[in-house]
């Protein structure tokens, strides 16, 4: 199985622009499943009995198989990208929820206590000293769920959206491998960019929690 | 959708619908297989590696690096390579979902064996105790919730993404949603999802009953003290 190079050369324009909206559809997603789990962790670590409840809901929802998703949608959203945005927004709602809950209860109580004792509003706590805190086990679940979207992208391939995943179609249909090559080590690539980015934006989020080096 | 679910309940428990080659049972039994048979390989080539990392302590970049690559990695762009490079066999199916399995079984073994607390290890030694006999008395049963945590993820997983198998002609309750999606049949489509979700559940919950099981016997707290 040799790898042929000239098809690469003749496709950079299609490489770069499926990559694109491959990238596009996944940080949408992953930006849903933040805007949608940050109230519901905040509601599940407050409120005891519905934790239970949503983890679990996620849960389930996760062992769903992803190309069943995407068709479950269709009558709802039709053969468009919304359909591939409201799939993997599903799948890292999994991830983001369960790791900003634990993110959440890291919180030590007695910082908590401190700002209220201080007079500091349950919002404002929350807002300023709660998610804050929680930031680390935060982001690390925004990594996770960056990473799997990426992967699942091309799963939507099925119903005519999968960025990259069109590749895997392509080069299985006409029985030749370069372009599922190209495709699983553009996967890799975005996967592996988009990561340390984020590793990037944690640190600029959570400056007390680098080392510091001492000032000349 | 009141019809849609009225159909998919007639669909889920029709008879015909269950019997013959192409009926649920059999399917359900393809599934299963490829999924069990998937993990079991994944543990027995994930277990050992893990352990060793953890007991180790060498290679564990590899053991953090692993699970984040296993994640990144398109399950179909894989199924399909492998396929084409071996032709219409199983082995795509198999490699793919082994792939899958394995870095979720090392990491959640890695991360249980260094868990383990370092004076209970020092303890063990100063007992007496070798290597491999602290990492089979002590390190292994210590760390064992975390390697079930990874198994059942890891099972969950590959039963899920099992449903790939019938992109490349083969069976599985994936059958159903690919046939389903190419006939434009939504109650078939989602009988298969529904199925899939079913099996997961299930397997977790069994695997969830067999760690309380194995631990009925740990004790949580302080050891009790014993009268003579």
């Amino acid at each position: 199985m040799s790898v042929d190079w000239s098809w690469i050369g003749e496709h950079k324009g299609d490489l770069v622009s499926l990559s694109v909206s491959h990238l596009q559809a996944a940080l949408t997603a992953v930006l849903f499943g933040l805007l949608i789990s940050l109230p519901l962790a905040v509601l599940a670590h407050r409120v005891r009995p519905l934790r239970g409840f949503l983890l679990g809901l996620s849960n389930v929802l996760f062992t769903i198989p992803s190309i069943a998703v995407f068709v479950l949608l269709l009558p709802v959203s039709g053969l468009t990208r919304t359909t591939t945005v409201i799939g993997l927004t599903i799948y890292t709602l999994v991830v983001l929820l369960r790791n900003t809950v634990e993110g959440l209860d890291s919180v030590p109580h007695k910082t908590k206590e401190a700002a209220k004792a201080m007079g500091t509003r349950p919002l404002r706590t929350l807002l300023t000293v709660e998610l804050p805190l929680a930031l680390p086990v935060i982001m690390a679940g925004v990594r996770i769920a960056t990473v799997m979207a990426i992967s699942l992208v091309s799963v939507a391939t099925y119903i005519g959206d999968g960025g990259l995943g069109q590749l895997f179609t392509d080069g299985f249909q006409r029985n030749f491998p370069t372009p599922v090559i190209v495709g699983v080590v553009l996967t890799l690539l975005l996967a592996l960019v988009a990561d340390a980015a984020l590793v990037g934006v944690q640190r600029l989020l959570t400056p007390w929690a680098r080392p510091r080096t001492r000032k000349a | 959708m009141y019809e849609l679910l009225k159909n998919l309940g007639a669909w889920l428990v029709s008879g015909e619908q269950w019997a013959g080659s192409d009926g649920i049972a059999h399917r359900l039994a393809e599934h299963l297989q490829y999924s069990l048979l998937a993990t079991l390989i994944a543990a027995a080539i994930a277990l050992p590696v893990g352990l060793l990392i953890g007991h180790t302590g060498r290679g564990a970049f590899l053991a953090i690096n692993l699970s984040s690559f296993g994640r990144a990695l398109p399950t179909v762009g894989l199924v399909v390579l492998v396929f084409l490079a071996s032709g219409l066999s199983m082995w795509p199916v198999y490699i793919a979902l082994v792939a899958l399995a394995v870095p979720s079984i090392v990491t959640n073994t890695y991360a249980g064996m260094t868990a383990v607390d370092a004076e209970v290890k020092d303890a063990a030694r100063g007992q007496g105790m070798r290597g491999h006999q602290v990492l089979l008395q002590v390190e292994l049963p210590l760390a064992l919730p975390l390697v079930m945590t990874g198994l059942r993820l890891a099972l969950i997983q590959v039963v899920a993404t099992a449903t790939i198998a019938a992109y490349v002609s083969f069976g599985g309750l994936g059958r159903y949603v690919f046939d389903g999606l190419a006939q434009r049949d939504l109650v078939q489509v989602l009988g298969g999802a529904v199925l899939v979700a079913l099996v997961a559940v299930v397997l977790d919950l069994a695997l969830s009953g067999l760690q309380r099981l194995l631990f009925r016997h740990r004790p949580t707290g302080p050891a009790p003290l014993k009268s003579a």
